[in-house]
C-alpha cells in the first residue's frame, strides 16, 4: 500500500494535522486495520525530507501530533503521476487500485481515466498471455488461463467500479 | 486525432441518438488494415450503434465515416449495400443464420448474394467450413447443430468472401469460454492470414484479449485509451 | 371455475417472462388441489379465453384476427344460409300476385271479375313489368299491394318505377304510360325492392278478340317452373365451391399467430401446466376468438343484408327483410363453427409438443402420407362415374345429393391431396437463384402452413373451372340460336288483327312516321289447318302459316317471277306428304275447334316457290296478296310489323316502343338477336366469377396475414441478411416466390382437378368435354393477381423489418 501517495493526496484538498490525516486513512481505507503512528510519522518525515510536504503550522502545547501538514507543489505533481500511472496487474492490487480511484474523486481528477488506462495496461498483459497461449504446449496453457481468469476478476471489478464512479463519488463527498 | 497512414476506415465525431437518447456523442475511431480491434465498454454505452455506423449498417446523424478514402456517409443505400457485400462480413451474437438454409448454404449465401455462382459459392463454403472445424455439419441445418458450431459456421460465412474487414458484435456471448475461445482463435487466425481487419464489440476482457488493441466507449464516446497505451 | 381470486386481476399485461400474461395466474390454479374432471376441464378453457383477451397486445391481436376472420367466414355462410329462404319469399310474393288463367272453365263477368292484359315494356335496358286493368264491378279483386284498383287513366307503380318517370330520364317513359300516378305498390306485391312494375286502369280493353284475360282473383294455383335438374346440380356445386374455401379460411383464421401462441403456451409448462391442459388452454382461447368471431359475423351479416337491397342482378333485387338465415342452418352454424375451430386447433397441435423450453415441431418427422388424401377424391369419383349419361335437362331430377356428395368428395380432395403435393414438389426443388432458393428452402421447412391456405385458393379454382366447362358445355343447349336475323330488322311487333291486310298497312304508317325508324315491313298472318284427314293415324293434319302481304314485301321472302294483287304462292313441298297444305286443298283459318272458324281453299292455280325465312325465322307455307282472300276471313290473324332502326340514333328503340303502346298496350314487341343464352346461366355465371373472385380475395387475406406474421417473426434475421448486403428486391422475389409457389401448384392440381370434374359432370348430362381455355385463363390470372397482390402488400412491411434496428436483440 502506497501510503505516502495517498497521504499526499488527502493533504491536496486541505492542510491537516497528522492524527487527522491518520483518521481519514483509517476511515476511507484501512479496512479495520488502523495504522500505527509510528507508521504514520515515519511516512510524514519522509515525506517532509523529500519536500512533498512542509509544515503549515505548530499549534502551541508541542508534541508531533501539534503540527499541521499541507503538501507542496512538488507533492502535487507526485499525487499527479502517481494517479496516472498504471499499476503492474498483479494479485490482490484493488486497494491501491481502490485507493486511487477514490483520491481521484477527492481530489476532482477524472477517476475514469485511472480505470481506463489501468484496463490497457491488464489488456496488455492479458494479450501477452493469450499470445503464450496460442503458442505455449499444454501446461503453458493452464497456467496462462489461470493469470488470464485472475486478470479478467480485476478488470470485472474495474468495470463494476466505473459504472458506479458517480455513486461511489457522493459517497467520497459526503 | 490524425489518422494514421495506412487507416482503412476513419470514424471522425459521430453522432447519433434515436429520439431523445444519444447513442454516440463525438465518437472517433480508426482501423487500420489487417489490425484486430476490440470495442469495449458498458453495456448501452453505443458499441453496437458504432459498429453499425461503421459498417455503413445504419447511418450517423453527423460526423464522418471515411473506407479506404471514400466517404460512406454519401453513398446511396444501393451502394452501401453492395460494400457490405463484397468488402465486409459480420457476426453476431445469436440467430443469424438462415434456419431454413442448411450450413454450407448459408456459408455460401454471401457469395451468392453478390453474384457468384452456386457450385463455386458453395465450393469455397465448403472448404471454409473445413478450415473452421464444421465441415461435418455442412449439410445440417441450422436448428439442428449447437451454438458454439452455429457461431463457427458463422464466422466461416462471415470470412467467405474474403473482406477487408470482418465485424463482429459479441460473436461469444452465447457460448461458454471454452467455445468462446476457440471461436475467437480461428475467427482471429483466419482474419490475420487473409489480411481482413476485425472490428470486434465485446465485454469480456478475455475475448477482448484476442486484439491488437482495444477502444473503450463510455456514454457513447470513444476514450483516447490508445494513446495512453503507446 | 378456479374461482375469482386466481382469475381476478390480469389487467397488467406483458409482465414476467415474455409474452406470458397470467403465468402466474396459472401458478396458483395449478396449486389447487383435487380438482379434477369437468370442473378442471371448464377451468382450463376460461383459462384459455382469458389469456386471449388479456395476454397482452400480442395476444388480443391474435384474438382480434380470428375474431374478424371467423366472422367474415360466418358472414357468408350465414347469407348462403339465407338463400333459401330469398328464394322461397321471391317465389311467393311473385306467385301472389300471378294473373295467369290457363285453360280453366271459362270465368262469367260480374261483380267480382276483372280483366287484365299484359303491358310489359322496357325502357333503356329495364325490364318493366306492365298490367292493364279493368274492373268489370265493385267487388273486382285488387292484386297484391295496391290499396285502390286505378280508374281509367291512372297509374299505380312502383316506387323504383315512380322515381324514374319522375326523372328527367324516363320523360319518353312517361309518353307511354300516359296516365297520372295515383298510387304506389306495396311491397307485398313486388318481386324486389327495386322492380318496375305498374298497373294502369282503363275502360276499353275487352276479353276474348280484345286480347284481355278475365280473372276472378290473383295468386297462381300452379307450381311454379322450377329449376331443372341440371341447373339444381350445378347450383348445388357453386355452393360447394364457394362455401368450402370460406371453411379453408376459416380454419386460417382460426389458427393465425398460432406461433405465437404455441409460444406462449411453452411459457406456460414452464409453470407447471401439462400437455393436456395446454391444448385445452389453446382450446379455450380459439373458442373465445371464435365465439367472438360469431358476434362480428352476425354484425357484418345484419349490416351486410341493408346492402342488398341496392344491388341488381338480371333484373332480379331482393328485400333486406327476405335476407333471413333459416332457423335450422343459423343453429348449425352456431354450433359447427365453434366446434370445427377447436377441432381444427387440438389437430393443428397434434403435430406439435410444446415443452417447457420451446416448441418442437414435428413438420419433417412424420411424412405425410398419400393414400388417405388419395381417398376423397377416389370415393367422389365412385359416387359421380354411375351418373355418366344419366342425367337430362326433361328428365326426373337426378339424386342431388350423390351428384353434390361427389362433388365435394372430389373438391375435398383437391384440399387433402395439396399439401402432399406440395411438400413432394418442393422437397424436389433444388438450387437456383437466392430468391428461390430461400423460398423454396422456407417451404421445404414448413409447407403445411402455405398449402393449407392455398388449398382454399385450389377447391375455389378446380369447382370453377370445372363449372365453366359445364356452362361452355351445357349453354350450347341453353344457349342457343334462334334463326333471326337481326341484320333485315332490329324490332318486330305483332298484334292480334281481325281487320285484315289493310289494318296492317295502317299501323305500319304509323312507324313509318316514327323518329329514327329507317324500315317498315308489314305483314297479316292467319295460322291455317288443312280440312283434309290426314292419310294415317300418325301424320298430323297438313297445316302452314298463311303470310299476306304486298307484292314488293313478299319479293323479299321468295322469287315470285310475276306478282300482282290477287296471286296466291304456295312453298316447295319438301316431298314428306301433309307437310302443309297445296294448291287446291280446302284450310280453316285459327283454331280448328273454334265452330266459327273461316274456310279458304287454296287456289288449285297457286304455283309453288322456293320461300325463304322471315326475319324472324320462321317460313310461311302460303303467300298471299291482300286481294287473293276477303278481309273478313281473317278473324284470326295477326299484324306483324318488322322495323329497322337508325342505329345513329341510340333513342330510336324507345320512339318505335312509344309508337306501339300508343297503337295498343297489348302489342308484343320482340327485339331479334342471332343467338340466345338462357338469362338464368349469366346470372349463375356471373354469380360464380363474383363468388370465386371474393373467395380468392378472401384466401389472399389469410396467405396476407400470414405472410406478415412469417416476416414479424423473421425481423432479425431479415435485419442481419440487409447487414449481409441482401437487396431489397433479393427478399422481395424471395416473399412472392414463397406465395407463388404454392398457389401455382395449387392452381395446377386446381386444373387437373378441375377439368376432370367437368369431363364427368358432361358426361353425366351427356354433352360432349370440351375445355374452357379461357376460363381457366381467366382463373390463373385472377389467381396470379391475388400472389402478386399479397406480395405487393407485404412488400411495406418487408421493408420496414430491413431496418437496422432489428439487429437489437429483444
Ligand atoms: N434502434 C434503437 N432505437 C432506440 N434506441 C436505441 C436503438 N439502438 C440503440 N438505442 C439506444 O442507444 C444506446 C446505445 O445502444 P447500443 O446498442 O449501441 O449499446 P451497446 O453498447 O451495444 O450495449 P450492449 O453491450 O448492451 O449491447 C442505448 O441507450 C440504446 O437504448
Ligand atoms: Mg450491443
Amino acid at each position: 500500500m502506497a501510503i505516502g501517495e495517498t497521504f499526499l493526496g488527502l493533504l491536496e484538498s486541505r492542510p491537516r494535522h497528522g492524527y487527522d490525516l491518520k483518521r481519514a486513512y483509517d476511515e476511507r481505507f484501512g479496512q479495520g486495520r488502523a495504522l500505527a503512528y509510528g507508521q504514520v510519522y515515519a511516512t510524514l518525515s519522509r515525506l517532509l525530507k523529500s519536500g512533498l510536504i512542509e509544515v503549515h503550522g505548530i499549534e502551541p502545547g508541542g508534541g508531533p501530533e501539534r503540527k499541521r501538514y499541507a503538501i507542496t507543489d512538488a507533492g502535487v505533481t507526485d499525487v499527479q503521476r502517481w494517479l496516472t500511472q498504471p499499476e503492474k496487474p498483479d494479485l490482490y492490487l484493488q486497494n491501491t487500485l481502490y485507493s486511487k480511484v477514490v483520491l481521484a474523486l477527492l481530489t476532482g481528477r477524472p477517476a475514469a481515466d485511472i480505470l481506463d488506462t489501468q484496463r490497457a495496461e491488464h489488456l496488455r498483459l492479458m494479450r501477452e498471455l493469450t499470445r503464450r497461449k496460442s503458442t505455449g504446449d499444454f501446461p503453458d496453457q493452464l497456467i496462462c488461463d489461470y493469470a488470464l481468469f485472475h486478470l479478467e476478476a480485476d478488470l470485472r471489478w474495474l468495470e463494476l467500479t466505473a459504472a458506479r464512479l458517480d455513486q461511489l463519488a457522493k459517497e467520497v463527498s459526503a | 486525432m490524425t489518422a494514421p497512414r495506412d487507416a482503412l476506415i476513419s470514424a471522425i465525431d459521430l453522432h447519433k441518438a434515436f429520439g431523445p437518447t444519444p447513442a454516440l456523442d463525438g465518437a472517433s475511431l480508426e482501423i487500420a488494415a489487417g489490425e484486430v480491434v476490440a470495442i469495449m465498454g458498458p453495456s448501452g454505452s453505443g458499441k453496437s450503434t458504432l459498429l453499425h455506423c461503421i459498417a455503413g449498417i445504419t447511418t450517423p446523424d453527423s460526423g464522418r465515416i471515411v473506407y479506404r478514402g471514400r466517404e460512406l456517409s454519401g453513398m446511396s443505400d444501393a451502394t452501401r449495400s453492395a460494400l457490405r457485400r463484397g468488402e465486409f462480413g459480420f457476426v453476431f451474437q445469436f440467430g443469424q443464420l438462415v434456419p431454413e438454409l442448411s450450413c454450407l448454404e448459408n456459408v455460401a449465401l454471401p457469395l451468392r448474394l453478390d453474384g457468384h455462382k452456386r457450385r463455386e459459392a458453395e465450393r469455397r463454403a465448403a472448404s471454409w467450413l473445413d478450415r473452421l472445424e464444421v465441415g461435418d455439419v455442412a449439410h445440417k441445418r441450422p436448428g439442428e447443430i449447437s451454438g458454439g458450431q452455429g457461431q463457427r459456421v458463422a464466422v466461416a460465412r462471415a470470412l467467405v468472401t474474403a473482406p477487408r474487414v470482418v465485424f463482429a458484435d459479441e460473436p461469444t456471448g452465447a457460448l461458454d469460454s471454452l467455445n468462446g475461445e476457440r471461436v475467437m482463435k480461428l475467427l482471429t487466425e483466419a482474419a490475420r492470414d487473409t489480411g481482413a481487419a476485425v472490428v470486434l464489440v465485446t465485454h469480456e476482457a478475455r475475448v477482448a484479449a484476442y486484439s491488437d488493441r482495444e477502444v473503450v466507449v463510455r456514454d457513447g464516446r470513444t476514450r483516447e485509451v490508445e494513446l495512453m497505451n503507446r | 371455475m378456479t374461482g375469482p381470486e386466481s382469475l381476478g386481476d390480469t389487467d397488467e399485461p406483458g409482465i414476467g417472462p415474455k409474452n406470458l400474461g397470467g403465468a402466474d395466474e396459472l401458478g396458483r390454479g395449478l396449486t389447487a388441489p383435487g380438482r379434477v374432471g369437468v370442473r378442471r376441464w371448464f377451468a382450463d378453457l376460461a383459462l384459455g379465453g382469458r389469456l386471449a383477451l388479456s395476454g397482452g397486445r400480442e395476444s388480443w391481436t391474435r384474438t382480434t384476427l380470428t375474431a374478424v376472420g371467423v366472422g367474415l367466414g360466418v358472414a357468408l355462410l350465414l347469407l348462403s344460409a339465407a338463400v333459401p329462404n330469398i328464394l322461397a319469399s321471391r317465389t311467393e310474393r311473385i306467385s301472389a300476385r300471378d294473373d295467369l288463367r290457363l285453360s280453366q272453365s271459362e270465368i262469367k263477368p260480374g261483380d267480382r271479375t276483372l280483366l287484365v292484359s299484359d303491358f310489359d315494356t322496357t325502357y333503356h335496358d329495364r325490364g318493366i313489368r306492365g298490367r292493364v286493368l279493368r274492373a268489370e264491378g265493385p267487388a273486382a279483386p285488387r292484386p297484391p299491394g295496391v290499396a285502390k284498383l286505378p280508374g281509367s287513366g291512372e297509374l299505380v307503380v312502383s316506387p323504383e318505377l315512380g322515381k324514374l318517370l319522375a326523372a328527367p330520364e324516363g320523360a319518353l317513359l312517361r309518353e307511354r304510360l300516359g296516365g297520372t300516378i295515383v298510387g304506389t305498390i306495396g311491397d307485398q306485391g313486388l318481386g324486389g325492392p327495386l322492380e318496375y312494375a305498374f298497373y294502369l286502369g282503363s275502360d276499353t280493353i275487352t276479353a276474348g278478340d280484345g286480347g284481355a284475360r278475365r280473372i276472378d282473383g290473383f295468386g297462381s294455383q300452379y307450381e311454379r317452373e322450377g329449376f331443372d335438374p341440371v341447373l339444381l346440380i350445378l347450383i348445388v356445386i357453386i355452393f360447394v365451391v364457394l362455401l368450402l374455401p370460406v371453411a379453408v379460411f376459416i380454419g386460417a383464421a382460426v389458427r393465425f399467430g398460432g406461433d405465437r401462441r404455441d409460444r406462449r403456451l411453452a411459457a406456460l409448462r414452464l409453470v407447471g401446466a401439462d400437455g393436456a391442459m395446454t391444448r385445452r388452454i389453446a382450446a379455450g382461447e380459439t373458442l373465445l376468438g371464435t365465439l367472438l368471431g360469431l358476434g362480428v359475423g352476425a354484425v357484418v351479416f345484419l349490416a351486410g343484408r341493408q346492402l342488398v337491397e341496392l344491388f341488381t342482378i338480371s333484373d332480379m333485387t331482393v328485400f333486406a327483410a327476405d335476407v333471413q338465415p333459416t332457423l335450422g342452418l343459423a343453429l348449425l352454424i352456431a354450433l359447427t363453427v365453434p366446434a370445427a375451430a377447436v377441432a381444427v386447433t387440438l389437430l393443428a397441435l397434434r403435430r406439435v409438443v410444446i415443452e417447457p423450453l420451446g416448441v418442437v415441431r414435428h413438420a419433417g418427422a412424420t411424412r405425410r402420407r398419400l393414400w388417405w388424401r388419395l381417398a376423397p377424391s377416389a370415393l367422389g369419383l365412385a359416387l359421380l362415374t354411375p351418373l355418366i349419361g344419366g342425367v337430362s335437362q326433361t328428365g326426373p331430377a337426378a339424386n342431388e345429393y350423390q351428384v353434390a356428395g361427389g362433388v365435394v368428395l372430389l373438391l375435398l380432395g383437391v384440399a387433402a391431396l395439396l399439401p402432399w403435393l406440395v411438400e413432394a414438389v418442393v422437397a424436389r426443388l433444388r438450387g437456383g437463384a437466392v430468391p428461390w432458393q430461400l423460398a423454396t428452402r422456407r417451404l421445404q421447412l414448413s409447407s403445411g402452413t402455405s398449402a393449407r391456405v392455398v388449398s382454399g385458393i385450389a377447391v375455389a379454382s378446380a369447382g370453377a373451372i370445372a363449372l365453366q366447362m359445364v356452362f361452355a358445355g351445357i349453354g350450347a343447349g341453353y344457349t342457343t340460336s334462334t334463326g333471326q336475323d337481326p341484320n333485315r330488322a332490329d324490332l318486330q311487333f305483332s298484334l292480334r288483327n281481325p281487320a285484315g291486310h289493310a289494318a296492317s298497312e295502317a299501323i305500319a304508317a304509323r312507324f313509318r312516321d316514327t323518329a329514327g325508324v329507317r324500315s317498315v315491313t308489314s305483314y297479316t298472318t292467319v295460322y291455317a289447318t288443312g280440312t283434309t284427314t290426314p292419310a294415317g293415324p300418325d301424320v298430323p293434319p297438313a297445316a302452314g302459316t298463311v303470310l299476306i302481304a304486298g307484292c314488293a314485301a313478299l319479293l323479299e321472302l321468295a322469287d315470285l317471277g310475276r306478282c300482282a294483287d290477287g296471286d296466291v304462292f304456295v312453298r316447295q313441298p319438301s316431298g314428306e306428304p301433309g307437310e302443309w297444305p297445296g294448291p287446291g286443298e280446302e284450310v280453316l283459318f285459327g283454331d280448328s275447334e273454334d265452330p266459327d272458324a273461316r274456310r279458304w281453299t287454296v287456289p288449285a292455280t297457286a304455283p309453288t316457290v322456293a320461300v325463304r325465312p322471315d326475319p324472324m325465322g320462321n317460313m310461311p307455307a302460303i303467300l298471299a296478296t291482300p286481294g287473293a282472300l276477303p278481309a273478313g276471313d281473317l278473324r284470326a290473324g295477326r299484324t306483324e310489323i318488322y322495323v329497322g332502326l337508325d342505329p345513329a340514333r341510340p333513342d330510336a328503340i324507345e320512339y318505335a316502343r312509344n309508337t306501339a303502346a300508343g297503337i295498343s298496350t297489348s302489342m308484343s314487341i320482340y327485339q331479334l338477336t342471332d343467338r340466345q343464352e338462357s338469362t338464368r346461366f349469366t346470372t349463375i355465371r356471373r354469380g360464380l366469377y363474383l363468388g370465386a373472385i371474393l373467395t380468392m380475395l378472401l384466401i389472399g387475406a389469410s396467405i396476407l396475414v400470414s405472410t406478415l406474421e412469417q416476416l414479424r417473426d423473421r425481423k432479425r434475421l431479415l435485419a442481419i441478411l440487409v447487414a449481409f448486403g441482401a437487396r431489397r428486391s433479393t427478399l422481395s422475389w424471395s416473399v412472392l416466390f414463397q406465395t407463388a409457389v404454392p398457389v401455382g401448384l395449387g392452381l395446377a392440381l386446381a386444373v387437373g382437378t378441375g377439368i376432370g370434374l367437368g369431363a364427368v359432370l358432361m358426361a353425366m348430362v351427356n354433352r360432349p368435354v370440351r375445355v374452357d381455355w379461357g376460363s381457366i385463363g381467366l382463373i390463373g390470372a385472377v389467381a396470379a393477381g391475388v400472389v402478386v397482390l399479397v406480395t405487393a402488400l407485404s412488400l411495406p412491411a418487408l421493408w420496414r423489418m430491413m431496418r437496422p434496428d432489428g439487429l437489437r436483440t429483444e
